[in-house]
């Protein structure tokens, strides 16, 4: 059995080396792909070789460029899924990611569903007998509370608001429908201007969510690292060994970096933004001392928090202001320059720090290791591409939905009638229902005979 | 007991379902028996006198169109007509009349009479006869007994009626008919189960007490619309209705007396109806208003009762003519038959297949108000489709199951065996996902080439409907064919029929997408043939909505790749280790018979879909 549609969703998030792939299946996943890409040879996808890999860029709606992609395509049946199957490999990071998904979606795709190109290529015949038991738990599976968290994210800040929007379009309809089903009952009649109103308002509820709130504000943004530590421990020196540029300046003079440097990198697949910030320390300079109060500030609105200690240096005053600012806070403290002989009294941290102390070196490249493990044990990786995926098949469901309370609008203009108000209204319902878990039909029908007084 | 004869198909009751059950399958050559309570109350109405109204009026069509006896006795018999919502779009207009009581009773019988294979008895069933889980006839209350291939029950509300007046209480059915109390056992011994409902109607009341001075009279309107396809004349309005308001007396009357109410005290243990509540239920419900309305309506041209509509009620007597009296226009009015609530049982339709046969016992049938719905058109919706599938049981050829997207009457089916009901099942334009493909103007278009493919459609049918299909083709072809370039010649020969300007060279069918611009407009100026005002409205709806059509035709179609899955009679649904708790209860209580079936269970979520589909995929074919 062919599915009809076609189905997108990030494959891997973000790849060791900065790329991510998203990955789409289904009947017309290249006729999709040759929508949103364009080949640097300008040909067309379509009559591509199968297995063939493409260099080009994919493009948003009004042909600007999204991002630099690598496309391969494998034809049907000589695919994992045994359909049509695309990959775009792209490189601008989470949020080129993010747009390049999108794209397909305004393309034609649908988002996957949990497990869905497993399931298709059961379906299709690709995977033998023995493996559908594992199908049937991946897409029952039970999700690890982490998980759970990071899907809902957009639910369970924003459910309340789109469960509000849903009652109001839900009156609306059930106002028409008593109208249609009851014509010659006692129903209040319609004023239509009202209605349009009432659409409209909903119309910007949603737009609000959808503008605001949509997006996983962890996936956006990135886990917010602040690095932290007094004058020429290491920070920039951190920061531009994991962002592998030149980003901060880095010099042996204490207070070399005066302002707030952000960097967003892709650590191993764990979004990560780093901050970097002047190096905290009492100082008469101006400049300095605006640069320190910054930092201080941003240290309160990070996820974790880099402390720094300078293992060739023995520990002093500033060091324990450092310890005051971290109290209670998601911390991992790092002993930099361990290439150097140590000369810091560790005491004083390890008394403050349940948590272990990673000693690490730049120059022989040594404790990195340490600190991902660190950070993937904070944040499970699958959580994040989950919610990844499901918050943009939120978004979609709220745009869509947007659409047809804008085209309810249309048939209103056009005078088409009551019944096409309710039709478009009927369908952002639906798709409502498809964020809050709630039937349509029974309920219309159930606001009709709970508001309207019926009967013969 | 002894063997009075042998039929193909025995159908229990001659009511709209009954009838309908019966002329299919003896249309479609089953020696047939036609089994009634009583011969005078064969199509008998016993609530209101009207046929008709948004989803009914498409359920008649349906049923006309499939060949069916509804639509052309409405169009004969009927003494007023009306097109309701037609502000509100073309898809939920719906043609509604009042209908003669007595006339439409005697035109039924009459066909019924005259209907070959088609025999018609007095009796009162009491057992239906089983043998290794397949019907095999019937006994009657004088002990004969009958038997038959199939059986289809359309025992209305006969089954264990009980009659509610106040503090009265006995048994009996409608309109002081009997009841059937022993069949009801007869079905629980065969393993069936039952439901109790409730439902009501309000008094009939003398015309000659009636002052409608007092009342807003409320005409027909001369239609150029049947019930149906083939009927020719046009319908003739013979009569009024008036419409009148309750006020604070006629509240306050029914709040003294609501202790005495059956369904406040707790007499009445049936679920009765939302959407047709008794007075009494309105002024408990809606406590804000301070008045409703009614419509006093002719019960027939020869006869002086009128049917108080919006006044159901199954208050004690004296309450109901004192609230009565409250009514302007009904001052001294008196009644003829008093209101009342009737309770009954009716088998839970989860227990049927889509064809409206038993699971458990082969060749059992069962249709209408007995099956949990309520509405005479509802009940000949099921009737037809129950005779049809009576007849292919018999002769072993394919069952006909209306898809949603085909019919309000696949909607109807599918609601009732897939969805189940809580209370009697009333057929609304919302409960259809694809309503504009659903159109009364085109159930012939839809559904009678599966008549004409069954038998069904007489041959006067068959022609008609025949000639619509090339009228259609023929013009939709040439207004495809017909372009036309924007130059002065043509923008002015538009304007001579005032329409605006064109800017492009497009055909002519695109100039209907406008509004206000009809085939005959189009005619008078392009050489178009000339065809019937019903074909020319097909062609300007499909264009003219085609966008929207186009939508709901998308999403049926995605649906039907979910209805072509087919899940085996025996799965057995606890194997399946994956299925939540609630999902596998529900799937082997109603067993449906496809995915897309099984999606519209309540309580079966998406990824159980998923893991049947992958379930289904992982068992061997056979
Ligand atoms: N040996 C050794 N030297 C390092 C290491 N990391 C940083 N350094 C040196 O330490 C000095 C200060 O480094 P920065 O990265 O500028 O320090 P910072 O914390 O950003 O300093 P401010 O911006 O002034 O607060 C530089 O001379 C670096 O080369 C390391 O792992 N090993
Ligand atoms: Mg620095």
């Amino acid at each position: 059995m062919k599915q009809g549609d076609t189905i997108s969703a990030v494959a891997t998030a973000f790849g060791t080396a900065g790329i991510g792939i998203i990955r789409m299946s289904g009947e017309n996943s290249i006729a999709i792909a040759d929508k949103v890409f364009t080949a640097m040879n300008n040909k067309s996808l379509m009559t591509a070789p199968d297995r063939s890999v493409i260099f080009g860029h994919v493009k948003d709606a009004n042909g600007e460029i999204i991002d630099e992609a690598i496309v391969l395509i494998m034809r049907s049946p000589k695919s994992y899924t045994m359909e049509n199957v695309v990959e775009i490999q792209c490189h601008g990071g989470v949020e080129a990611l993010r747009a390049v998904l999108r794209r397909t979606f305004e393309a034609g795709a649908r988002p996957a569903e949990r497990g869905e190109f497993t399931k298709r290529a059961f379906l299709n015949g690709r995977l033998d007998l023995s493996q559908a038991q594992a199908v049937l738990d991946i897409i029952q599976a039970k999700t690890p509370t982490a998980l759970k968290a990071a899907e809902n994210q957009l639910l369970g800040k924003t459910s309340s608001q789109i469960k509000k929007i849903r009652r109001e379009i839900l009156k609306i309809v059930a106002h028409i429908e008593a109208l249609i089903d009851f014509p010659e009952d006692d129903v209040e009649d319609i004023v239509i201007n009202e209605i349009d109103k009432k659409i409209e308002l909903q119309i910007e509820e949603a737009q609000e969510i959808l503008n605001n709130q949509h997006r996983g504000k962890l996936l956006r943004e990135g886990l917010k690292v602040a690095i932290i530590g007094k004058p020429n421990v290491g920070k920039s020196s951190l920061l531009n060994y994991l962002t592998q540029s030149e980003r901060a300046i880095v010099t042996d003079i204490p207070g070399t970096t005066r302002d707030v440097i952000e960097e967003f990198i892709d650590f191993r697949g764990i979004p990560l933004k780093l901050i970097d910030m002047a190096g905290i320390r009492d100082t008469d300079n101006p400049i300095e001392k605006i640069g320190i109060n910054r930092a201080v500030s941003y240290i309160e609105d990070a996820d974790i928090i880099f402390a720094l200690f300078d293992i060739s240096r023995s520990f002093s005053d500033e060091d324990s202001r450092i310890l005051d600012l971290i109290r209670n806070r998601q911390v991992l403290i790092l002993l930099t320059k361990s290439d150097l002989p140590a000369k810091i009294n560790t005491m004083r941290i390890k008394e403050y720090s349940k948590e272990e102390v990673i000693p690490i070196s730049i120059k022989t490249d040594s404790g990195i290791d340490s600190i991902f493990k660190f950070i993937s044990k904070k944040i499970e990786k699958d959580s994040l591409e989950m919610s990844f995926v499901g918050n943009e098949r939120e978004s979609i469901i709220l745009s869509d939905s947007i659409k047809h309370m804008k085209e309810a609008r249309d048939a209103i203009e056009h005078d088409l009638g009551l019944d096409f108000v309710s039709i478009d209204l009927r369908s952002a319902l639906e798709l409502f229902s498809k964020l809050t878990g709630e039937s349509v039909d029974e309920d219309v029908i159930d606001e009709i005979f709970s508001k309207f007084c019926i009967g013969k | 007991m002894f063997l009075e004869d042998r039929y193909d198909v025995i159908v229990i009751g001659a009511g709209h379902a009954g009838i309908e059950a019966a002329l299919a399958t003896a249309r479609l050559g089953c020696k047939t028996l036609l089994a009634t309570l009583s011969l005078e109350n064969l199509a008998m109405m016993p609530c209101n006198p009207s046929i008709g109204g948004p989803a009914k009026g498409n359920l008649v069509r349906e049923v006309d169109a499939l060949g069916g006896e509804m639509g052309v006795a409405a169009d004969k018999t009927c003494i007023q007509f009306r097109t309701l919502n037609t502000g509100k779009g073309f898809a939920v207009q719906a043609l509604r009349a009042q209908a003669d009581k007595r006339m439409y009773q005697f035109f039924m019988k009459s066909v019924c009479e005259n209907t070959c294979n088609l025999d018609l008895k007095q009796l009162l069933i009491e057992d239906i006869i089983t043998e290794n889980d397949k019907i095999i006839g019937v006994t009657t209350e004088t002990n004969e007994t009958f038997l038959a291939n199939a059986v289809i029950l359309a025992s209305g509300t006969y089954l264990g009626g009980r009659i509610i007046i106040g503090e009265s209480i006995f048994n009996g059915g409608p309109n002081g008919q009997r009841a059937a109390n022993k069949l009801s056992d007869s079905l629980k011994n065969c393993g069936i189960r039952l439901m109790r409902f409730k439902t009501g109607t309000p008094a009939r009341v003398d015309g000659r007490t009636i002052d409608f001075s007092k009342m807003e009279i409320q005409c027909g309107v001369d239609e150029n619309q049947n019930f149906s396809f083939i009927t020719e004349t046009p319908v003739i309005n013979k009569a009024v209705c008036y419409l009148t308001y309750t006020n604070k007396r006629t509240h306050d009357i029914l709040k003294k007396n609501l202790h005495r109410a059956p369904m406040a005290n707790g007499v009445i243990e049936g679920v009765g109806p939302r959407y047709c509540p008794s007075i009494e239920s309105k002024i408990i419900r809606f406590p804000d208003k301070d008045r409703h309305q009614l419509f006093l309506e002719p019960e027939g041209l020869g006869t002086q009762e009128f049917y108080v509509q919006g006044m159901s009620t199954s208050m004690p007597a004296d309450v109901q003519i004192e609230f009565l009296r409250t009514i302007p226009g009904l001052e001294n009015v008196k009644i003829m038959r008093h209101g009342y609530a009737i309770e009954y049982d009716c088998i839970d339709p989860l227990q049927l297949k889509q064809t409206l046969e038993f699971k458990n016992i082969a060749g059992l049938f069962s249709a209408g108000q007995s099956n949990g719905s309520s509405g005479y058109e509802e009940a000949a919706a099921q009737g037809i489709i129950a005779g049809i599938n009576a007849a292919a049981f018999v002769k072993n050829t394919e069952p006909l199951i209306l898809k949603r997207s085909e019919g309000y009457i696949g909607v109807l089916i599918d609601d009732l065996v897939t969805k189940g009901t809580d209370e009697p099942y009333r057929m609304l334009t919302s409960r259809a996902e694809y309503r504009l493909l659903l159109r009364h103007d085109n159930a012939d278009i839809r559904l009678t080439p599966h008549a004409i493919r069954i038998g069904l459609a007489s041959p006067e049918r068959v022609e008609k409907f025949k000639t619509k299909i090339t009228e259609i083709e023929v013009a939709s072809n040439k207004l495809n064919e017909t372009r036309i370039t924007p130059c002065k010649e043509i923008n002015e020969k538009l304007k001579s029929v005032d329409i605006g300007e064109i800017h492009t060279t497009m055909p002519i069918a695109d100039l209907i997408k406008r509004p206000g611009v009809t085939y005959e407009k189009l005619r008078k100026i392009f050489d178009l043939p000339n065809i019937s005002r019903n074909s020319a409205k097909q062609i300007e709806i499909s264009l003219f909505y085609s966008g929207y059509i186009q939508k709901q035709s998308e999403l049926a179609d995605k649906m039907l790749n979910l209805e072509k899955i087919s899940i085996p009679d025996d799965i057995n649904y606890n194997l399946i280790q994956n299925l939540r708790f609630e999902a596998k209860e529900k799937l082997s209580k109603i067993r449906p018979c496809s995915i897309g079936q099984a999606t519209r269970i309540s309580g079966v979520s998406p990824a159980d879909i998923s893991v049947l589909i992958v379930w289904l995929k992982s068992i061997p074919k056979k």
